[in-house]
């Protein structure tokens, strides 16, 4: 009964969106921000757009999204009592995993230091960085690589907030400054722009990974 | 049909299928990943609307859709400690009174 009522609500909705998602595609939107993004690229201090409005054009969405994740990275790692203590019945013992990762984990850290890189010219940038970072991260706590540096403690903390407070300062010295807030110096973006990358990578690595860990912990099984 | 479309309208479609999903799914996983599909679909949405005939994507829609992406996935690990917690402390994986299946 209630099945159907939800799939005929369901249903109806996708028609009604269906028309309206069509008639979006159709429309013209008269000014593009795409042409927009296009002819202040040069300004920015990069040159793939993407970072570019990331990074510079929208920062506002990147320093609120860094916000959001030191939040839920605290909260998640406040949430697990047993702190951050390796799990022996989680880790693999086979040999050949162990070896691989010791070939896969170094690996992975370049990836992540080019992909964050590249952000600045192509596709690319310190979310994805980030992301491979954490799987680093989550190979190594699986395979029993020491993973100490995730325990609770200054380093986490330094490393969790490390993106946002600096983003955040950068932000402020700029509206200080006589500019905008989270306006950069015109000559600076570019350097500006790796700093806050790189340091936002870190940040998002630990975060994910650390909500990993937390997730991960037996609650009955802390000492 | 352009391609551009074509992704926003599945997107749509996960989208609605999500919401449904939502709506009648009670165990905490089964909820997690509907919401999550509604939020696939909201990106799929937006990427697939943002394609444009000359072959240049908006990047200011993709820069948005990245920004919600990673927003997701901490929402989402965060909400997965939390039903750790509540399956530790109860045993139960659904929020309301009923039995667990």
């Amino acid at each position: 009964m209630k099945a159907g009522v939800v799939t005929v609500l369901a249903l109806l909705l996708g028609g009604i969106l269906a028309p309206v998602v069509v008639a979006v595609a159709s429309a013209d939107p008269g000014t593009s921000l795409h042409t927009l993004v296009q002819t202040r690229l040069e300004a920015s201090g990069v040159e793939h757009p993407v970072t570019a409005v990331l990074l510079n054009f929208r920062a506002y969405d990147t320093l609120l999204e860094i916000g959001v994740l030191v939040v839920a990275g605290i909260t998640g790692m406040s949430l697990s009592r047993a702190g951050a203590r390796a799990e022996p019945e989680l880790r693999s013992t086979n040999t050949l995993l162990h070896a691989l990762a010791r070939w896969f984990v170094p690996l992975m850290l370049l990836l992540a230091a080019w992909l964050l890189w590249a952000g600045s010219h192509r596709p690319g940038g310190a979310f994805q960085a980030g992301a491979v970072l954490a799987a680093a991260g989550v190979m190594m706590r699986l395979t029993g690589l020491p993973t100490a540096w995730i325990a609770p403690g200054p380093m986490l903390r330094l490393g969790l907030s490390a993106g946002f407070s600096v983003f955040l300062l950068v932000a402020a010295v700029g509206a200080l400054t006589g500019r905008a807030f989270l306006a950069y110096p015109p000559l600076l973006s570019g350097p500006l722009i790796l700093v806050i990358e790189t340091l936002l990578t870190l940040s998002i690595g630990m975060i994910l990974l650390g909500l990993y860990v937390a997730a991960a912990q037996r609650d009955g099984a802390d000492e | 049909m352009s391609p551009g479309l074509l992704y926003a309208l599945a997107g749509m479609l996960l989208f609605v299928m999500g919401l449904a999903g939502f709506a009648l799914l009670r165990h905490l996983l089964r909820r997690l990943m509907a919401f999550n599909l509604v939020g696939s679909g909201t990106f799929l949405v937006l990427v697939g609307l943002a394609q444009r005939p000359d072959g240049e994507p908006d990047p200011v829609a993709q820069a948005l859709v990245l920004t919600g992406i990673v927003v997701a996935i901490a929402a989402t690990a965060l909400a997965l400690v939390l039903m750790r917690r509540w399956f530790d402390l109860t045993g139960r994986t659904r929020l309301d009174g009923e039995a667990d299946e």
